[in-house]
């Protein structure tokens, strides 16, 4: 007999035990929560604000524009016009003219931010093959005003156009009038309906990466993660352990806040919520394992925060295509942005909300998905096992 | 300002809250020019709070504190000159040289460049560090590290030192060597002001102050506190003291 | 008499990290029920044989054993039946004593009847029971350290491992949480494996071992070690002695003169004809008052011997 201690079972060695210690570190983390209620506040009212600040306030698309006028033809079809534009909705006009003045002094005095000019014999050219063109400028200081301001006003100059010649009882087939842009699954042009997609995608990340970098960090912090691990626990528990309790978490937020979208701003939920689920969770993984690969690097949780914000959740809002369309960027970034999850992640919940789109039509994105998870999974375990020595 | 005063640090009544946690509480301090004075405790007992107000750091809730004669109260600023003060970490700068680290201390209290190297030439003596002192501070074992932080402690010639756990940590050789040290500056005529959570230590100092949840339990010559409770060591007797405070209390 | 089964046992253990070398061929071996002190400075080598033990690390070089369990190959097996108290605080600041019991109960599996049972004795024996729903953090020091132990015996481990528990602590605690230790080991027969920056811990251990610069220098019982001391130990009490102090290396025979308060301590290697000549350069070099005598030498001693000694060699 060598030693003195006689191992007769092994406590700890069956799956009931496991199963106890996983629930025993959940149910710690939601201690955790519980008493530091400052990161329930970020996960639960963070969004909820954001939400309402891009519903109400930062609405990309734009309404009351001020608009000067400069009417030189003076004609009944020209105040027509004018009172078209009034009657859009997306103008208020600040001024009519009908003489001649600079554009440029109306946006330097700030009085309006477009001007339209109406030339003479505006009236009398409608009647003719090639209507006389209006001008519009714009002050592209706001520049995104600016592209929204000039989209708006030629479809309206197009409408008054094609209904003059409605109520002069020509036909539509006059050269040069044939288009007519149909804008599809967004109708009005409402930016809530893209916001909310965005997120759901900042959402996940945030509380999943950065959460979930911060919990494990804090452990190792405070000494207690080398506590535990002198106990029969394993990385994978310690692991899914600390981390389930932010998947429940974000899961329900972003179930209360794709609910709450469809309540009160009329987001459309055309796909199946099945299939939402299901995606979400392979961009989830995607980010707790960035959150676990962070935590392996970082050892403060300021710096978790840092290294976790840089690098996920800027990208998520600003490369996504959240806020600004990946089609715009310069070539090199649309390259970067390859590497964001979000940009696939907002292509699966868009088409899934806004277009019904299917398992068949996301391939694509899933796939990719699908390999980020993976590849960043295998590597920040790894990493997690390593840095624990 | 400075009248002339046979106490190097003096306090009434000195008393520290921080919210309804009251850290010093009451504290009579008299502590001789020239002595080590021991300041003996537990963490968390208020040794460091003490420290601070004694330093200028943090202001009293109330009570009188003088340092080389100095009301610290009244002129926090004016103390500060006439102090040393060695922290528990040692607080060097770890990428830069010996040199540049005493060069920096002396510079902080505004040494001008000739007396200021003559000081490091002398405190560098006194110490042991001239064959050092191009050595960058990383690297260097624990017992130098210390010995370049009282170094950059007594740089600006001040006439009491405050060390603050000097030798946690430090093997005994080490810990045996930097006494020696402690003796040295006190016998140029500095006052000494440790603390330690080493009982055996304050054997070393010629008298104890032993503190305990913010009160002076008792203040003598180690000799005296132990001739007094008729224990063998300091240890005992500061057992014995504190055990009496809580059965008081209960 | 039969001989006691080894629970810890270590050979050849190294460790380094980048340049330095933390452990450089540790040799060790706990028997059953014993209580083992580890006695150094920061940065000897405790906390790294500590870690490696625990299989918190993995060692570069040699073998270790627990309870006769190979290190590499049951770590698992080792962590289950072995209870572990690291330097820092570990426990949930946030969370109440109960939950980071209860919390720990969990992960080595202990419940039902057996964890009340098991809490209520903890919580006896660390008074801490009146303190069920305070946050850990809002313990005092020696509190904190006694909740830390609870936690670590929540499933009665055969071995305990510490590493300097009581740093920090005031010496009530301090002796209190030895006390427990005590208990531990000669009533329950467990074993405890201690490391400690206090020489005068080392004295409650059944053995210690000096460790330095990741070498252990020296193990025995203290009884032994101090026994081992080759010098004498002569006491000069006296007020301001310090100054004379350099005037004593000089007599021959003379090993090292330490001031220590109102002492000199003087290690020499004959005594009689010391205490004399002590007792004359004083006079001669006017101290007055003064007493002298022979005194019992100290596990610091020892220990600077062998610290001076590994110096000069």
């Amino acid at each position: 007999m060598a030693a003195g201690i006689e191992i007769d079972h092994i406590p700890g060695s069956s799956r009931k035990a496991a199963f106890r210690r996983l629930t025993a570190i959940m149910r710690k983390e939601f201690l955790h929560i519980q008493r530091d209620p400052r990161t329930l506040l970020i996960i639960f009212i963070l969004p909820i604000v954001m939400m309402l600040l891009f519903g109400y306030a930062v609405r990309l698309d734009v309404k009351n524009i001020s608009l000067a006028v400069a009417d030189r033809d003076n004609s009944a079809e020209s105040r027509q016009l004018i009172r078209a534009f009034e009657q859009s909705g997306y103008y208020h006009i600040t001024r009519v003219e009908h003489g001649d003045w600079d554009a440029h002094d109306i946006f330097l005095s700030g009085e309006a931010v477009a001007v339209l000019s109406v030339p003479v014999d505006y009236g009398r050219s409608l009647s003719e093959a090639s209507p006389r063109p209006v001008q519009f400028m714009t002050d592209a200081a706001e520049s995104n005003t600016a592209t929204i301001a000039a989209q708006y006003a030629q479809q309206i100059v197009l409408q008054h156009t094609l209904a003059t010649w409605d109520s002069m009882g020509l036909g539509h087939g006059r050269s040069g009038v044939g288009i007519r842009s149909v804008i599809l699954f967004n109708p009005e042009l409402e930016s809530t309906f893209n916001i909310v997609p965005g997120l759901v995608a900042v959402l996940f990340m945030m509380a999943c990466a950065l959460l979930t970098s911060v919990t494990i960090v804090r452990e190792k912090e405070t000494g207690t993660l080398e506590q535990i691990l002198v106990s029969p626990v394993n990385v994978g528990e310690i692991i899914i352990g600390k981390v389930l309790p932010y998947v429940i978490l974000s899961s329900l937020l972003g179930i209360l806040v794709v609910v709450f979208s469809m309540h009160h701003f009329h987001v459309p939920f055309e796909g199946r919520p099945v299939e939402l689920a299901l995606f979400s969770l392979v961009y989830l993984l995607c980010a707790l394992s960035f959150g676990i690969l962070i935590s392996t690097k970082a050892r403060t949780m300021q710096v978790a925060l840092m290294i976790a914000l840089i690098s996920t959740m800027l990208p998520s809002v600003m490369l996504s295509g959240f806020i600004f369309p990946i089609a715009s960027m310069p070539a090199p970034i649309q390259l970067i942005t390859r590497l964001v999850p979000a940009r696939y992640y907002l292509v699966i919940i868009r088409g899934i909300m806004l277009k019904g789109a299917t398992m068949s039509d996301l391939q694509e994105p899933l796939i990719a998905l699908g390999i980020f998870a993976f590849v960043v999974l295998t590597v920040s375990v790894k990493r997690f096992r390593a840095s624990l020595e | 300002m400075t009248a002339e005063t046979r106490w190097a640090v003096e306090t009434h009544a000195l008393t520290k809250r921080f919210g309804d946690f009251t850290a010093v509480d009451n504290v009579d301090l008299q502590v001789h020019k020239g002595e080590i004075f021991g300041f003996l405790g537990a963490n968390g007992a208020g040794k460091t709070t003490t420290i601070r107000i004694l330093c200028g750091l943090l202001r009293a809730t109330s009570g009188q504190a003088s340092v080389s004669g100095v009301n610290i109260m009244r002129h926090p600023e004016k103390v500060k000159p006439l102090l040393g003060y060695m922290s528990q970490k040692f607080s060097l700068y770890d990428d830069l040289r010996v040199i540049d680290n005493m060069i920096f201390f002396g510079g902080v209290y505004g040494l001008k460049w000739k007396p200021l190297k003559q000081r490091i030439d002398h405190v560098s003596g006194e110490i042991g560090l001239h064959h050092l002192l191009n050595r960058q501070v990383r690297g260097l074992p624990t017992g130098w590290k210390q010995r370049i932080a009282l170094a950059c402690a007594i740089l600006h010639d001040p006439a009491i030192v405050f060390l603050d756990e000097p030798t946690g940590g430090v093997d005994p050789v080490s810990r045996r060597q930097f006494w020696d040290l402690i003796y040295g500056v006190a016998d140029t005529g500095k006052t000494v002001f440790v603390t330690t959570h080493y009982m055996d230590e304050a054997e070393y100092c010629h008298r104890v102050a032993i503190m305990y949840q913010g009160r002076i339990v008792s203040c003598d010559t180690p000799h005296t506190i132990k001739a007094q409770s008729g224990d063998p060591t300091l240890e005992d007797a500061f057992i014995r003291l504190v055990s009496d405070r809580i059965r008081q209390e209960v | 008499m039969a001989q006691k089964p080894v629970d810890i046992l270590a050979v050849g253990l190294q460790k380094q990290y980048g340049d330095i070398r933390a452990l450089q061929g540790i040799d060790l071996s706990v028997t059953h029920g014993e209580r083992f002190g580890l006695i150094g400075p920061d940065g000897a080598g405790k906390t790294t044989l500590i870690r490696v033990l625990c299989g918190l690390i993995r060692q570069d070089k040699g073998t270790f054993q627990v309870a006769g369990l190979d290190g590499m190959r049951s770590i698992r097996t080792i962590k289950s039946i072995l209870g572990y108290m690291p330097q820092k605080f570990s426990l949930y600041p946030d969370l109440t004593v109960g939950e980071n019991l209860r919390f720990f109960a969990d992960l080595f599996h202990v419940i039902g009847a057996q964890r009340q049972s098991r809490e209520e004795r903890l919580l006896h024996f660390s008074r801490l029971g009146p303190f069920w729903k305070r946050r850990a953090g809002a313990l005092s020091g020696g509190m904190k350290q006694k909740l830390a132990l609870s936690c670590a015996l929540i499933h009665t481990p055969a071995i305990l491992i510490l590493d300097e528990p009581t740093t920090g602590v005031d010496p009530v605690s301090r002796r209190e949480f030895w006390e427990i230790l005590r208990e531990l080991s000669d009533r329950d027969g467990t074993t405890i494996l201690v490391s400690t920056p206090y020489m005068d811990e080392a004295t409650r251990c059944h053995r210690v071992g000096f460790m330095n610069e990741g070498r252990l220098l020296a193990t025995d019982t203290p009884d032994n070690l101090i026994h081992g001391y080759p010098y004498r130990v002569i006491q000069v009490h006296g007020e301001n002695l310090f100054p004379f102090r350099k005037a004593l290396e000089t007599i021959p025979g003379v090993r090292s003169v330490c001031a220590l308060g109102e002492y000199l301590r003087v290690s020499t290697e004959k005594t009689d004809a010391v205490v004399h000549a002590i007792g004359d350069r004083l006079t001669h070099a006017g101290a007055t008052g003064f007493r002298i005598r022979t005194v019992a030498p100290l596990l610091e001693d020892m220990f600077v011997n062998l610290l001076e000694s590994g110096r000069v060699s």
